[in-house]
């Protein structure tokens, strides 16, 4: 225990002083203990790769929710000299990720980035980087609800005995009922892989665009689940399969159209309403990957000086910004 | 596989609930191929019985044994808890009187066929539609319910799509409670035909626990009359029902006379 | 052009000043002390000390303050705080008989010994609306007379009176030596031991218990209760650090207790008797603690051999959606931006209709 924790405990009997216990909070807010109890549930998880591993989730001060789980991971690995990107819908500007990004700039002083490249450490909710990652960087997944198996069973005792016997043909099934319903697979959203044809897993309600890129991927992924008190891990250049039919293969969204501002026709793309009359437009949902391309000297469909306008308003114009 | 080895053998079983002892002490084997019919009017320890055979609740007493197709006669609760999960979805068939717990009530007819297939690695889809189509058929259902899901069903429906969700895998020993029961005297009769068709020309073997006389003489080659948790005779079908020694079993016979 | 709403730093720093602005509402009103929260709000800081499971009253009075009243928000604070705080220990389990009461009340007897304590309740006021309460002066320093006795130095609990009788299970002495689960340092286990459970519902939202509670007594999971006993005092907390070998008496904190008594038929193992419910809660929350003990014995359902037929009695759906953090947090976060996944969902609901017309089309021909 260090020093100021101390001082932040003698001061529970003076409530007038809390506004300084800010300052008291251990390095990254968690104590060395629970950081070490994070790191070794880590470590199992790695071990299993797709196994979710039961952990002592602490309450963050950020909601559940919101990112906890995600906040508790990041909070355990992160040193001093590492770099922190923080992105939500892929996007570097969204509220979440600039109130995580302040929170790890403000407890744990390190430098924070919006280039993925960069980074260290990226925490994510809900995509990622269209950028490919390395094996010097590692990608901490925000997690919402972790058991793949809990649409169709809302027990956990059950659910944790399906996975301990690989029992997913109800999964299956579900897939089935889809394509018997409507052609297709009707998820878009957390689909569920089979990670190291062991363990079925959620990837996290990353769109279904992005589950290619978990398979093999050289960074290692790891996902926090706070509310739920689970973490579970990818290492890196695993095995991680979407499931599918022989006859009815995975596919992912494709759109017709470009990127508006940097003209990509292989990234995801967001929807933006333009007016109140069915105007739209499509942009890369990944900020910096939109941003670095237009300093590239890529271009999409909108004029230059509209495209700079947008991208001005949204936040969007700074591929360099960083900490 | 020895000819004359058992499918199934059953050794001084007892199982107890507290003080109350559901049923005691039973004995049987059963042959390849071979229909037995459990009768006994309902607390008679029939329902208790048929759950220790299929795996379901451990026994207070006594010994289980199956024979398994990669090691023969084998105690069935010295298995694993996954083992015998898969052996009820794959050589085992488990029919329940109330379909409700037989059946995923809003996933669709195939579906509910398909699931045995996808649970032991089947991933074409449409070879389990194809697959599922046949054994729809097979129980004379309509095939344009396929996509329905069974709770939009009549219950001799409900009743004969859970009898393909079973025989999917190909099972050779099924287990079924009072598959008739709930249901209207016409439709089980086209119900008891379906199943006396099936099991012939499957070469299924089964259990079949009933308190309906007339259901046990129309499937079952040999009977075995439960009361007060015990068994009181058994012997052939036609022979028990014919010529009953038990006073009991007198009593259950005539009994159907009078109706 | 429309365009998105811009997130960013300055947005919510904005949003806080806001904030701040509101809670502190007209300046021509005399700012809130903690003292004023802390003496005049004594039930509002007792709910938020014991779902924020952290005694101090200070602090839960800062908490109400900062959360401008909303005690969900003020919960969320304390256990926020509370999870930086150094363990030195568990303290020795409290002795609710040894309290020192300030009411008890039994409703399963007339009068037992110890007597019937009624203390502060609102039981029996009538609600109305007491305008001298909004008067300007205020209402100076009420004050109430001592009584002509003193109450019993120790009382007995009436579940150690129906034991002399064998009429009511035992309290369960599992194992002394046994570890009590923590679970704001290990997650929760299926099937939850009655340690996790008690900590679990202790720390649950009183709303959710307080609905819970009534859907056992309206049928659902019934369990002809009778509320054996209710009693509110302080009890002493002592500590025993390992290097001394003994405990010593580190000071003391107001408690609510719920005793139920409960009918039970009986099962194989156990002959017809009285089973128990438990509730107990920091400072006054009487409603919370006789919530909580209905649903600790709908719980032991599983226990005792019951079929678990309803909501109450379901420890997943119970334990899992009792805490108000966590449910306040995941039911918000729906507020987060969610638009990569919903354009997946616009692009999967625009492929379907596509085929949809499409095989109508078809059918047309």
């Amino acid at each position: 225990m260090t020093g100021t924790q101390t001082a932040a405990v003698a001061e529970t009997a003076a409530p007038a002083a809390a506004e300084t216990t800010e300052d008291g909070y251990n390095f990254a807010y968690l104590d060395e203990q629970t950081k070490r109890m994070i790191r070794r549930c880590i470590l199992k998880a790695v071990a299993v790769p797709g196994y979710q591993v039961p952990f002592g989730g602490r309450e963050m001060p950020l909601p559940y929710g919101w990112g906890t789980g995600g906040m508790q991971v990041t909070a355990s690995i992160i040193g001093a000299n590492d770099t922190l990107k923080v992105i939500d819908q892929g996007a570097d500007d969204t509220t979440n990720a600039v109130n995580i990004r302040r929170f790890f700039a403000r407890t744990a002083d390190v430098e924070t980035t919006e280039t993925t490249g960069e980074a260290s450490i990226i925490q994510t909710r809900h995509r990622v980087p269209e950028d490919p990652m390395t094996e010097d960087q590692i990608l901490v997944l925000q997690v919402p609800q972790p058991e793949p198996l809990r649409s169709l069973e809302p027990r956990e005792i059950e659910c944790r005995k399906m996975h301990a016997y690989k029992e997913y043909g109800l999964m299956q099934v579900s897939l089935y009922e889809d394509i018997a319903r409507f052609g297709e697979i009707a998820t878009s959203y957390s689909y569920p892989v089979m990670v190291n044809d062991r363990y079925l897993m959620s990837p996290t309600p990353i769109p279904k665009f992005d589950n290619p890129k978990l398979d093999s991927y050289p960074a290692l992924q790891l996902y926090g689940a706070g509310r739920e008190k689970r973490i579970y891990a990818i290492p890196p250049y695993t095995k991680v399969k979407s499931l599918d039919f022989d006859d009815h293969p995975f596919q992912v969204q494709q759109w017709e159209e470009n990127c508006a501002l940097c003209g990509a026709e292989d990234t995801f793309l967001d929807e933006v309403i333009l007016d109140d009359r069915g105007g739209k437009m499509y942009v890369c949902s990944d900020s910096h990957y939109c941003a670095r391309r237009r300093a590239e000297g890529h271009s999409g469909k909108l004029s230059g000086s509209a495209a700079a306008a947008y991208a001005a308003a949204v936040g969007a114009d700074q591929p360099e910004k960083g900490a | 596989m020895n000819a004359m080895s058992p499918l199934l053998r059953v050794h001084n079983l007892s199982h107890a609930f507290g003080s109350l002892l559901a049923c005691s002490d039973v004995s049987f084997e059963l042959h390849s191929g071979e229909v037995l019919g459990v009768v006994g009017e309902s607390g008679s320890g029939k329902t208790t019985l048929l759950n220790c055979l299929s795996a379901r609740l451990v026994p207070t007493n006594g010994i289980v044994e199956y024979d398994l197709r990669d090691r023969g006669l084998t105690d069935i609760y010295s298995l694993s808890e996954p083992e015998r999960r898969f052996l009820l979805r794959t050589d085992w068939g488990v029919v329940m009187q109330n379909p409700r717990d037989g059946l995923r009530m809003s996933i669709s007819a195939g579906g509910n066929v398909g699931e045995r297939l996808m649970a032991v690695g089947a991933r074409h889809y449409g070879e389990i539609r194809g697959t599922a189509e046949e054994w729809l058929e097979k129980v004379e259902m309509d095939l344009g319910r396929i996509d329905d899901a069974p709770k939009h069903f009549s219950g001799g429906m409900q009743q004969r799509l859970q009898i393909a969700r079973n025989l999917v895998t190909k099972p050779r020993l099924v287990f079924m409670d009072e598959p008739t029961g709930g249901l209207d005297v016409s439709v089980q009769a086209r119900l008891l035909d379906l199943l006396r068709g099936l099991v012939r020309e499957l070469k299924l073997s089964a259990i079949i626990v009933t308190h309906d006389l007339a259901v046990a003489r129309l499937l079952a080659d040999r009977l075995m009359v439960m009361k007060d948790g015990k068994v009181v005779e058994t012997g052939l079908t036609d022979q028990v029902l014919d010529d009953p020694h038990h006073p009991y079993t007198q009593l259950l016979v005539s009994s159907v006379l009078q109706v | 052009m429309y365009v998105a709403v811009k997130g960013g730093e300055q947005a919510i720093l904005n949003s806080h000043k806001v904030i701040a602005e509101e809670r502190r509402g007209d300046p021509a009103v005399p700012e809130l002390t903690l003292a004023q929260v802390k003496e005049q709000m004594q039930l509002a800081v007792d709910r938020v000390m014991t779902e924020g499971s952290l005694y101090d009253r200070d602090l839960a009075a800062l908490a109400i303050k900062q959360a401008q009243g909303d005690l969900v928000e003020a919960i969320f604070l304390l256990r926020a705080y509370r999870t930086t705080l150094t363990r030195f220990g568990a303290t020795l389990p409290i002795d609710t008989a040894k309290m020192a009461v300030r009411r008890r009340i039994s409703a399963a007897y007339k009068d037992l010994p110890g007597g019937q304590v009624l203390g502060p309740s609102y039981d029996y006021t009538h609600r109305l609306l007491d305008f001298a309460l909004a008067a300007e002066e205020g209402v100076g320093a009420p004050q109430v007379d001592m009584a002509e006795e003193p109450v019993d130095e120790s009382i007995p609990r009436v579940t150690d009176i129906l034991n002399h009788e064998g009429l009511i299970e035992e309290e369960v002495a599992a194992d002394d030596e046994a570890r009590v689960a923590d679970l704001t340092r290990e997650p929760m286990e299926f099937p939850a031991e009655r340690d996790m459970r008690l900590q679990n519902l202790a720390r649950g939202d009183e709303g959710f218990l307080l609905a819970l509670g009534y859907s056992t007594q309206r049928g659902y999971g019934r369990n002809h209760p009778f509320a054996g006993e209710i009693r509110l005092g302080e009890v002493a907390v002592a500590f025993e650090p390992e290097e001394l070998g003994f405990p010593i008496e580190i000071g003391e904190i107001t408690v609510s207790e719920c005793q139920m008594i409960n009918q039970f038929a009986g099962s194989a193992e156990r002959p017809p008797q009285f089973t128990r419910g438990y509730g107990l809660a920091f400072g006054h929350c009487e409603r919370k603690t006789m919530a909580m003990a209905l649903v600790d014995r709908a719980l032991r359902a599983r226990e005792l051999d019951e079929t678990v037929d309803y909501p109450a009695q379901d420890e997943e759906f119970v334990l899992y959606h009792s805490d108000n953090v966590e449910a306040s947090g995941f039911v918000q976060h729906l507020k987060l931006p969610h638009y990569v996944d919903f354009q997946s969902e616009l692009q999967l609901i625009r492929s379907l209709r596509r085929r949809h017309d499409e095989e109508q089309m078809e059918a047309a021909e």
